[in-house]
């Protein structure tokens, strides 16, 4: 299992990370990042990453322990 | 002896290239060429947080040395690559040196048009952080502020500058409407009106005819003969490929470095970022997408292809963009503005958020607009992205309709 952490602070609503992965990212309707799950197991987690890293201003975090 | 990638630029694509490699498992040297002095940074902030002075040379660093280190990556800062020896697979640096490499990625990306009204002390272009810091020196000394070009570039350093407490802000453009590439009239009119509304004079549809250094600041000569007085002028009219260092690489460069699908502009040779060139599935011919998501999501194709050439990715190109203006974030996704149809879809606050869906002749949706929305901007891209057609009328129901609220206890 893997942990995804994201900061609201910083989210800017850029929508990058929802479009990589829905099943693990939402926007309210405010625009800023929900997390539907905060745990993805092994086989997601590249996927997840990916997604993560694909936020511009890096409020996405997949710790895997 | 291992494989090597000499990856060319170290902006977000050569960046984001070089780590990509790692995370693909490629075990061979890495090796990353960057003319520029300072640290790999990111230049959506030049125009708005770092430029405000809102955030820091540090929070925009995009690889430190140690990170470097740790990634396997030897960075080569303060070099700039002068030729490529295509079958000899060897970069050449302008200070003599040699790179031989197996794979080679061309990520020089693009630099600001000059000012064709001369390079004169007091105007500004905005592409690197040295000019982002020189001009908010400027701008600190207060106006008046005069921005040619209302392209993203230019309509962002005008709220920017409004945001920094610059009182005398003009905005001036040739088009009769601001973003006149990427929009249709109507949609440009309403974030026409957002600059008057947060005080900066817009000028639009009048060309520059001249700027001139007097004693005490500069002149903009317009084409109906309106002077312009300012501090500070920013020239905001577009980039041009670094693609000249090229020239006799025997590549095919044409606006960019002309690739496959699958990023490949000769054998072992790849390009990315603002710099390539490539089929547009559903556009039909070549673009350039001079997008940071577009970089992003190249890079990492590009070097799972090095990484496992025997599954090469195909790259479309992400016709995705992003723009922060006074307090409100414009999204583009897809094809929009010109001759296509449109409608407006109200948001959850009609007087500050809305969606423009535009369709080609049949109906299809072909791209949006979305202003303050960005959850309209999520389903317009989703369909924007796909293959078979969407009715644009499908989206229009599926943005009007209400939605359950999504859950927030799994946040943190
Ligand atoms: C002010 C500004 C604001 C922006 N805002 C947004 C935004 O809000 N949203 C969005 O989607 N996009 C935005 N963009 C666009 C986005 O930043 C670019 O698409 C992205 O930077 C492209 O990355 P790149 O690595 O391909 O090229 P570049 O960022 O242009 O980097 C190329 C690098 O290569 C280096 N280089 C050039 N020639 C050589 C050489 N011969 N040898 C060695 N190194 C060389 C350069 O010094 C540079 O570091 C903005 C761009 C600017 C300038």
């Amino acid at each position: 299992m893997a942990i995804v952490k994201a900061d609201l602070e910083l989210c800017q609503g850029y929508a990058n990370c929802v479009v990589a992965a829905d099943d693990v990212f939402d926007l309210d309707d405010d625009g800023v990042v929900v997390l539907l799950r905060a745990e993805v197991p092994e086989s997601d987690v590249d996927r997840v990453t990916d997604a993560a890293r694909s936020c511009p201003v890096s409020a996405l975090l997949v710790e895997t322990p | 002896m291992s494989p090597v990638t000499v990856v060319v630029g170290s902006s977000v694509g050569g960046v984001r290239t070089a780590q990509a490699l790692r995370a693909a498992g490629y075990d061979g040297d890495v090796v990353l060429v960057g003319e520029e002095t300072v640290a790999p940074y990111d230049k959506p902030p030049l125009s708005k947080g770092l430029l405000a002075g809102t955030s820091t040379t540090a929070d925009i660093t995009l690889l430190t040395e140690q990170a470097a280190r740790e990634a396997g990556i030897e960075l080569l800062l303060g070099r700039a690559a002068s030729g490529l020896d295509v079958a000899g697979r060897r970069v050449e640096l302008d200070d003599g040196e040699r790179l031989a490499y197996d794979d080679v990625v061309l990520a020089t990306g693009a630099r600001a048009r000059p000012s064709p009204w001369g390079a004169l002390p007091g105007v500004h272009v905005l592409r690197s952080l040295a000019d982002a810091t020189a001009l908010a020196d400027d701008l600190r000394q207060g106006g008046p502020l005069v921005v040619i070009g209302a392209g993203f570039i230019g309509a962002e350093v005008a709220a920017t500058a409004r945001g920094m407490g610059v009182a005398d802000v003009t905005l001036v453009d040739p088009a009769p409407v601001p973003l006149s590439r990427a929009l249709d009239v109507e949609v440009a009119g309403i974030l026409a009106r957002l600059h008057a509304e947060n005080g900066v004079h817009t000028r639009f549809g009048v060309g520059v005819e001249g700027i001139e250094r007097v004693a005490g600041g500069l002149l903009v000569r317009l084409a109906d003969e309106t002077v312009l007085p300012a501090a500070t002028v920013v020239v905001g009219i577009g980039a041009v490929p670094n693609d000249d260092w090229l020239r006799d690489s025997g590549l095919r460069l044409d606006d960019g470095v002309v690739c496959d699908a699958y990023s490949r502009a000769a054998e072992h040779v790849y390009a990315v970022g603002d710099v390539a060139r490539l089929p547009h599935p559903r556009r039909g011919g070549l673009v350039r997408a001079e997008h940071w998501t577009n970089a992003v999501e190249q890079a990492r194709t590009v070097a799972r292809t090095i990484a496992l050439p025997e599954s090469p990715l195909a790259h479309v190109p992400v016709d995705y963009v992003w723009s922060d203006q006074y307090d409100r974030t414009i999204q583009l996704t897809g094809r929009t503005g010109g001759t296509l149809a449109h409608v407006l879809v109200p948001g959850p606050d009609p007087d500050r958020a809305f969606a423009a869906l535009y369709a080609d002749a049949d109906g299809t949706f072909a791209g949006a607009v979305t202003v303050g929305w960005p959850r309209a901007l999520v389903t317009c891209r989703k369909a924007a992205g796909q293959d078979t057609g969407t009715s644009l009328e499908e989206i229009r129901q599926a943005l009007s309709a209400p939605r359950p609220g999504v859950r927030k206890e799994a946040a943190r």
